[in-house]
């Protein structure tokens, strides 16, 4: 049953070390403020299971907070690499980290047997790819209908799945709507879900009705950060913030740079900062 | 004739392979503008399709992210991702697979993954995202990249995505139903696979291009076709078109605070 929570309070009961955990969000609607306040608690020895990782998982890696990660695309979308978990892939910097790779049909369909239930996901895919050879996670299964083989991975059931929402209603109701990408399928997956949304109505009167809901008692957390997915962005508040992960390339490429910027925009601050980021977005 | 950049006319002669009939999955960069030309001048009904869920999108500027606000705005619908891949690309609704490439060989297989050995990467890439299935599941695949011997090499380090394996009948052996890699367009000329080997061979060197420039940046044995054309310059609205694009871009994205 959602409670509103402070973000600190929402991270706090519901992220512990050694969790498996998704901060989902597919370009839009993706939780940096909720990803802040977690690399703020220190949590650590986490499995961070994400399609594309991009800038928040960057900087939790680079904090040294992951032993393990779960993905599908690695990069900083349409800006280059993510030179922070290359830094631990390649050199060990901070940490080693396991890496356990897929593709997005994969992950997309990984987490919707999670909320399916499903032990498993079953799909056609990996035919020819080298993946299957270097995660022991990709195997096969034969259609007992027609011999088709397919391929068939575990389904994902994070210990908590984070999503940033548009809006949530009195009793904790949640909305998303644009590009909704996997936050329905990472949070009905997961045993506990924390959301941000940048505001509080009263209800959901007079919407749409096929609008994507997620009813109160599917969440354990609802905090409202305004901004909270910045420099995502949240369709119809405030638009992606380009520019910024342009910037991100730069300031990842260096170990002290990275330190200081993470000191000076995540460490010393709070999740009140991010307002002020999207202001005239 | 107007003046033009070899990445200009890499982007309009992939943009000219596109029509109105076409159902497109879109990656991002290269193709993402070489889909949105096509769709601004000769292909108005086109439908692009980027890996976020959004069908039917037509940008104004070109999307920095395969999940710009733009492409959910200006889509005729926008679905969750696993229903993107299950229905849409899985499904077999896509007749065309538009991918760039970190590593190609010549059977049209592509590395977006790690440069070295996958466990000890000498240079670890972003990876497949949407791309292994694309490839397998899209009616057919067009790939565009720029000429470079490290990019266009004889061997490459990692399978993302399945183009023709080791040729000639291979695909079928896997199983796949569909055509794969048909069209390859670089900087430098088109090139489409040959019937039976599947090796890409080059059908048209772009304007000034020639067999050597063609070569120097190839990293196997370049093969060209028996009549061997030359691809026709873009035109002036092609050029403009492709310019405005672009400088829209950069003022949109520069201008986000």
């Amino acid at each position: 049953m959602a409670e509103f929570l402070s973000l600190k309070d929402a991270v706090a009961r519901n992220l512990f070390d050694g969790d498996t955990v998704a901060f989902e969000g597919f370009t839009h609607l993706i939780p940096h403020a909720a990803a802040h306040e977690a690399i703020r608690q220190g949590i650590k020895d986490l499995t961070l299971v994400r399609m594309t990782p991009d800038i928040i998982y960057d900087q939790m890696i680079g904090m040294g907070m992951a032993r393990k990660v779960v993905f599908s695309y690695a990069g900083n979308p349409g800006v280059g690499l993510l030179r922070r978990m290359r830094d631990a892939i390649e050199n060990q910097f901070p940490r080693a980290i396991e890496t356990v790779e897929h593709s997005h049909s994969a992950m997309a369909q990984a987490y919707e047997a999670g909320a399916a239930g499903l032990p498993l996901a079953v799909f056609r895919g990996y035919k020819g790819a080298d993946l299957p050879k270097v995660n022991p996670d990709i195997k096969s299964v034969t259609c007992p209908f027609t011999g088709e083989q397919l391929a068939a991975i575990p389904s994902h059931r994070p210990d908590v799945t984070f999503i940033h929402a548009q809006k949530a209603s009195a009793k904790g109701d949640v909305l998303i709507e644009g590009i909704i990408g996997v936050q329905k399928e990472a949070a009905l997956a997961a045993k506990r879900v924390v959301v941000t949304v940048e505001e509080v109505v009263p209800d959901f009167k007079g919407l749409h009705p096929n609008l994507c809901i997620l009813p109160h008692w599917t969440i354990d957390a609802v905090a409202v950060v305004k901004g909270g997915a910045h420099p995502s962005y949240t369709h119809g508040y405030y638009a992606r913030d380009n520019k910024t992960y342009l910037e991100w390339d730069k300031i990842s490429s260096d170990r002290e740079l990275f330190a200081a910027w993470m000191k000076q925009n995540v460490l010393d601050v709070g999740p009140d900062v991010f307002a002020g980021r999207v202001e005239g977005l | 004739m107007a003046d033009f950049t070899p990445t200009e006319m890499m982007t309009i002669t992939a943009a000219r392979a596109l029509t109105s009939d076409d159902v497109c999955f879109v990656g991002i960069g290269a193709p993402s503008a070489a889909c949105n030309v096509a769709r601004l001048t000769h292909a108005p009904d086109i439908t692009l399709i980027y890996e976020s869920g959004t069908i039917g999108t037509a940008p104004e500027v070109l999307p920095l992210s395969i999940g710009d606000g733009e492409l959910c705005e200006t889509a005729l619908c926008t679905v969750a991702v696993p229903e993107m891949f299950r229905y849409w690309l899985q499904g077999g609704r896509i007749s065309i697979g538009f991918l760039g490439a970190a590593q190609l060989d010549k059977f049209g297989n592509i590395n977006t993954t790690v440069i070295g050995d996958y466990h000890h990467p000498k240079v670890r890439l972003p990876g497949g995202g949407g791309a292994p299935e694309i490839a397998t599941s899209c009616g057919e695949i067009y790939i565009t990249l720029k000429q470079a011997t490290r990019s266009m090499v004889e061997k490459i380090d990692f399978y993302t995505s399945f183009g023709h394996g080791d040729g000639g009948d291979h695909r079928q052996r896997l199983g796949i139903t569909t055509k794969g890699p048909t069209l390859l367009i670089t900087d430098l000329a088109i090139w489409k696979p040959d019937p039976v080997t599947k090796e890409f061979t080059v059908v048209s060197l772009h304007p000034g291009v020639t067999r050597e420039m063609v070569q120097e940046t190839c990293g196997w044995t370049v093969k060209y076709a028996d009549n061997l054309e030359e691809t026709p310059a873009p035109t002036a609205l092609e050029l403009s078109t492709l310019r405005d694009l672009h400088a829209r871009t950069a003022a949109a994205h520069a201008g986000s605070k």
